[in-house]
């Protein structure tokens, strides 16, 4: 009885597993065969990289790949130095309208960016940004979740470094730099890795703030590439999808264990 | 003495808004401000070249009342949050049972469980694209398989939101997992022991002991599934664009459609509000109540 009820447990689990990764396993399926083999099901037809070919060559991925690239990384540049100043404010700084300040930011987490997108390209137009990678990434850079969990972070640190490096001569911005960032590591990590991944897979408001292939992100050129008008058959879609998911998933199943942690640590503090 | 008590605080409290400031300014730009804006732009009409722009109080509101699609719109997310959300805490939760307990292949489980999480979901609706295509796709193959008809899953009102649904359960059902199976982690070995020397049955257990102490990750977890039931919207752009007549669209669909393709911005802000407001007011009910009758240890 124990065993069968075992035995469930595994098929039960195995089966769902193969049910998630049946659309990724089908997709790379697809990307490997020709059109007419992959709609017919033909499960040993020859593999080919042909449509890894023509979808290289029909949008200008590389550029894409590059403005991804540059926008996750002047995003978390950004956000880095902003919460860390705004966390340790929150955190060890004493002054009047702390308090209320702290509750205005805590309230940005309830309105969500996406949800003010008319008004934000509003802003970003009037500030001559639009069509910008830094325009892309600006309305994500003071981020009230990063603040929350720096502030988290920097409470946790003992006082007593804090008055041993002070007594040692150093500076404000030398404490935060010497004690409180190097033992808040875990946190920017964390933190860096849910910030990289949310703004790899971010579509909507690229879409909405860029207008060229010079600063358009991979989401919104896969989105462009695939779209119905262009006639592009599903195997070159899959190729497609599977070149703009390649490096993150590579990543991720190199570095599970840390995306895992990552997550958790970001969600539940 | 107190001289220098009052410079030091003085001294902190500079200190304190200039590391502030840049988070500040940013946050005015792109959150205070734009929220103040939407909701004022919302009581002024649509500007043409001979009609300037003008305050007509509520009037926004009662035509997006009147809009039949507003009523669509609203009831698709109210069916779309209300499978989404208790469908992928289910999944969620039983995946996480499934990769604590000793099961075979568990490595590749939780990998095969969690991969959808780190896709862009433009690259999901792509994969899904291959299963609901009529005649080619993966679905209506083995539906021939069986001799059943080929069906346009994408094409037709009724299955269209359904289709949608089943991707957004699937891309979000692995990361609600990792927090419970976080949380399964903290709960000590020595209650199962008890339980199984009283000798509960494994349903009796999971309901009794795991269920309860799993209730606060529950709430988390709610409350992101919330979010994202307005949020995830983007394999719209890619399966359905909302259609066919409406049937599968969502409320950030309709409102990116009012700003930039009907160029209606009054509309957009006056759904904008309404949208903020029932956030605000759902997450203020949810920890008002919900606070209360979970269990923390």
């Amino acid at each position: 009885m124990k065993g069968l009820t075992k035995f469930l447990d595994s098929f039960g689990a195995i089966l769902l597993a193969i049910i998630w990764v049946a659309p990724l396993l089908f997709a790379f399926w697809a990307a490997t065969h020709s059109t007419s083999d992959a709609v017919n099901l033909k499960l040993f037809s020859p593999w080919t990289f042909d449509n890894f070919r023509v979808a290289w060559a029909g949008a200008p991925w590389l550029q894409y790949f590059v403005n991804t690239f540059l926008l996750v990384t002047v995003i978390l540049v950004g956000q880095f130095i902003l919460t860390t100043l705004a966390g340790f404010a929150f955190a060890q700084m004493d002054f009047p309208g702390k308090d209320f300040v702290f509750i205005l930011v805590l309230m940005q987490l309830f309105i969500l960016p996406e949800v003010l997108i008319v008004e934000n390209y509003a802003m970003v137009s009037r500030l001559g940004l639009f069509d910008s990678i830094l325009g892309v990434g600006m309305p994500y850079m003071a981020s009230a979740f990063g603040i929350f969990l720096m502030r988290q972070s920097f409470k946790s640190v003992p006082i007593e470094l804090h008055e041993a490096a002070r007594i040692e001569g150093c500076g404000l911005l030398g404490i935060l730099w010497r004690v409180y960032v190097p033992l808040a590591k875990p946190t920017y990590i964390a933190y860096g890795l849910v910030s990289v991944s949310t703004h790899w897979n971010n579509f909507l408001w690229p879409l909405i703030v860029t207008n060229s292939p010079d600063t358009r992100p991979l989401t919104v050129g896969l989105s462009i590439f695939g779209a119905p008008e262009n006639g592009v058959d599903i195997s070159i879609i899959s190729a497609a999808t599977m070149m703009s998911i390649a490096p993150l998933l590579i990543a991720f199943l190199i570095f599970q264990r840390q995306f895992v942690q990552a997550f958790l640590r970001a969600g539940i503090k | 003495m107190s001289a220098n008590a009052k410079l030091k605080r003085r001294r902190q409290a500079i200190y304190g808004w200039l590391m502030l400031s840049p988070a500040a300014v940013l946050l005015t730009l792109f959150a205070f401000y734009p929220s103040v804006a939407t909701l004022w732009s919302s009581l002024f009409s649509r500007g043409t070249r001979r009609n300037p722009s003008e305050f007509v109080g509520f009037e926004n509101y009662s035509y997006l009342f009147e809009d039949p699609t507003f009523w669509t719109v609203v009831k698709n997310n109210l069916l779309y949050a209300g499978v989404t959300i208790p469908v992928s805490i289910f999944i969620a939760l039983a995946m996480a049972l499934w990769a604590n307990g000793k099961i075979r292949a568990r490595s590749f489980v939780r990998t095969a469980y969690f991969t959808p999480t780190v896709l862009p979901m433009i690259a999901a609706a792509n994969l899904w694209l291959f299963f609901y295509t009529p005649g080619l796709g993966v679905f209506d193959q083995i539906g021939s398989l069986f001799g059943l008809p080929s069906v346009n899953w994408l094409g037709q009102p009724e299955t269209a939101l359904w289709a949608i649904i089943i991707v957004t359960i699937w891309k979000e059902s692995g990361f609600f997992m990792i927090f419970y199976l976080a949380a399964l982690q903290t709960i000590p070995e020595d209650l199962k022991e008890a339980a199984d020397i009283e000798g509960a049955s494994r349903w009796t257990y999971t309901r009794r002991i795991v269920l309860p102490l799993l209730m606060p990750t529950t709430l988390f977890i709610a409350v992101n599934a919330m979010i994202n039931s307005v949020k995830l919207i983007d394999h719209l752009f890619i399966l359905t664009k909302g259609g066919p007549s409406d049937a599968s669209k969502l409320i950030l669909y309709y409102i990116w459609e009012l700003a930039f393709a009907f160029f209606d911005s009054p509309s957009a802000a006056a759904l904008t509000i309404l949208v903020i407001a029932v956030l605000g007011i759902v997450a203020a009910i949810q920890f008002l109540y919900l606070d209360r009758r979970t269990h923390y240890q």
